[in-house]
């Protein structure tokens, strides 16, 4: 065979290759694109919904049958991912600080796990169970108390990773030259290790809260519903939330429940965006703070 | 050759050692609160699996296996004196079978594990390494906000939007197109309004999306450049580095990823039993057909189970509910498992904004 004939053979190999090549990622291209058109979609079609006929007095008057406005549901979501952030916040940043600092041996691996698997149980499973357990065999009825505890035991492993996972990414250095300095262990995990992992902590919290404002199955039979505004009682006293508006009112028959159906949804996006956007600019500080200090 | 690369530059994981307090602190009050909150999740956990079991222990004596394979959803006529069969009270004509429930809960989840996949790694793929930093974390956003969505919200785009679009303007094309043999005969048939398998397995992907492709992306991000770059100055196409390097590099996490999403799309509950129809006692005839699924037939049929005063209904539902539990767990301690055959990798847990 003669050289150049190899030569052309060979480019004609190379270029194939590179088709090849560019057309798979062209491919990927399309599907980040299919990737990111739902996400507008969503909001949009939400947003074109709501807006044109959306009052202010939807947010300070409640519901009443199937119109009136959503107070009595902001209010309750307020409320509910405000108890969960506290309840489950505690829960989880405690046992993210045993895990990473004090567990060891196959006990801290069970604990992990027991953690990681109790994440991964269906939403409407931890509901069922809250029913049965809080609603009806503590005769707690459908209440503030039911909900927090049903939605605590969903959050609770988010918190606990990520407080573990962001106490285990303080540096080595920080903690030596603590300790170099005969600090006591206590203060440094409370004034070093946890004030260099608050970022990591917040954005765990920050992940609680929107599954708490967004979450429906859990809360359905067990914090209820109501078109009061709710009371602080944590039992017998049923908790309306927004999701639960959105879920309810969009097959009413008529406009005006449709229309609060899209107006909960629309504050429920409006929620979500901006928690996103608080985990932003944290992440963003946490970051700006870290390469000054370096 | 790709091991030898990775084993050379060593294992991409823990950024450091974890700080363990000294002996003298070990009685401590953190210590002790911590190491309660700690075994809170573990206590849950066990009471979860134990009320279920309570619960359902009627249903199952009273279902037998047949549960499994049977199709019909009956509560029984509750005007008529109660029954006692196998000693359990029940109402007389009562009889469930969990078959169709079972079946779409797998098949809606499969489906949608077949669309959101490629996407996901394919996004993941562009967004690692065609794009800048900047842009990166700006296409990050749509991702947090898709997982941030509400699953209600999924639930009304589906009905609302897209469920009416994909039945006027796609459904009919591929149903008159699909060819009459094995597999796609399912494709064939009427296509119903929008609320169905397929539209409830595509918003079901759509859901899973976030979970797959950030966790994808992030370990993009982490195989080492060297190896990739060493590939690159070899001769290899971009592809060819990703499929013989970054791929093999990533796998076991990628399959870790795949079935977190999985395990979502079993329990997803709101958007299913929003958009699927929510039809008990039957198998859907095709893709396209009214279907429901274990989560969607506990949060529609509670309310209602709470009429029969013997308690079947209620329990029947714990029945499903401890299968669901059983298949999700399952699915993660199997993705646990077969992932830290692999590599040591700790798995990301479940979504994130």
């Amino acid at each position: 065979m003669k050289p150049s004939n190899e030569l052309s053979i060979r480019s004609r190999h190379v270029k194939s290759r590179r088709t090849a090549s560019n057309l798979i990622f062209g491919l990927g291209f399309l599907a980040l694109a299919l990737i990111i058109a739902p996400s507008i979609w969503i909001v949009t079609q939400i947003a074109i919904k709501a807006l044109p006929h959306f009052s202010l007095s939807v947010l300070t008057t409640p519901g009443v049958g199937l119109g009136g406005g959503l107070e009595n549901e902001i209010v309750g979501t307020l409320l509910i991912s405000l108890g969960v952030g506290l309840l489950a916040g505690t829960v989880g940043v405690l046992s993210g600080i045993y895990l990473s600092q004090f567990a060891q041996g196959p006990s801290a691996g069970v604990l992990r796990g027991a953690s990681e698997v109790l994440a991964g149980i269906p939403s409407i499973v931890i509901g069922y169970v809250g029913y049965v357990s809080l609603v009806v065999g503590f005769h707690w009825g459908f209440s503030l108390g039911a909900g927090l505890i049903t939605l605590s035991v969903m959050v609770v492993p988010y918190i606990a990773k990520t407080t573990e996972v962001s106490l285990r990414q303080v540096p080595t250095g920080y903690i030596e030259g603590a300790e170099a300095l005969g600090i006591r262990p206590g203060r440094i995990l409370t004034r070093i290790s946890i004030k260099s992992a608050l970022p990591g902590i917040a954005t765990g919290l920050i992940v609680a809260l929107a599954i708490s404002i967004g979450e429906t199955a859990p809360l359905l039979y067990t914090a209820g519903y109501s078109q009061n505004l709710p009371h602080l009682a944590l039992t017998h006293s049923p908790v309306g939330y927004l999701t639960y508006a959105v879920w309810t009112f969009y097959n009413q028959p008529t406009k005006s429940a449709q229309q609060l159906s899209f107006d909960a949804a629309l504050i429920l996006v409006v929620m979500i965006l901006g928690l996103i956007g608080t985990s932003r600019l944290i992440v963003a500080r946490s970051q700006r703070h870290a390469e000054t200090a370096r | 050759m790709t091991t030898d690369v990775s084993e050379r530059l060593g294992d991409p994981k823990t950024p450091n050692q974890r700080f363990i307090a000294p002996k003298g602190s070990s009685r401590s009050v953190p210590r002790t609160l911590s190491s309660l909150a700690a075994s809170l999740p573990l206590i849950a956990l066990f009471a979860i699996l134990a009320i279920l079991l309570v619960q359902s222990y009627p249903a199952v004596k009273f279902n037998g296996f047949d549960f499994l394979r049977g199709s019909q959803w009956r509560p029984g006529n509750f005007y008529l004196k109660p029954i006692v069969t196998n000693g359990v009270l029940h109402p007389a004509q009562a009889s469930y079978g969990a078959w169709p429930l079972i079946f779409g809960t797998l098949v809606s989840s499969l489906i949608a594990l077949f669309f959101a996949l490629p996407l996901s790694i394919g996004a993941a793929l562009i967004v690692a390494k065609k794009l800048s930093p900047q842009l990166r974390s700006t296409l990050g956003l749509f991702l947090e906000l898709l997982a941030g969505i509400p699953s209600v919200l999924f639930g009304l785009w589906g009905t609302v939007t897209l469920g009416p679009i994909l039945s006027r303007d796609i459904y009919p094309l591929i149903s008159k197109h699909a060819p009459d043999v094995f597999f796609f005969r399912f494709f064939r048939g009427s296509t119903g309004a929008g609320e169905g398998l397929l539209t409830s397995a595509i918003i079901l992907a759509v859901m899973i999306i976030p979970i797959i492709a950030s966790t994808t992306r992030d370990l993009f991000a982490q195989v080492p450049k060297l190896a990739e770059e060493g590939a690159a100055a070899l001769g290899l196409t971009d592809w060819e580095v990703t499929r013989r390097v970054t791929f093999p590099w990533v796998s076991s996490g990628i399959i870790g990823a795949t079935v977190l999403g999985l395990a979502r799309a079993l329990g997803e509950t709101m958007a299913v039993a929003m958009v699927s129809g929510s039809v008990l006692g039957a198998l859907p005839s095709n893709v396209y057909a009214t279907f429901t699924t274990i989560a969607a037939t506990i949060v529609s049929q509670l309310d209602s189970s709470l009429t029969d005063a013997t308690g079947l209904a209620s329990s029947t539902l714990a029945e499903a509910a401890l299968i669901l539990m059983l298949v999700t767990l399952l699915t993660n301690i199997g993705a646990r498992m077969l992932v830290k055959r692999v590599s040591t990798t700790a798995l990301p847990v479940g979504r994130g904004v």
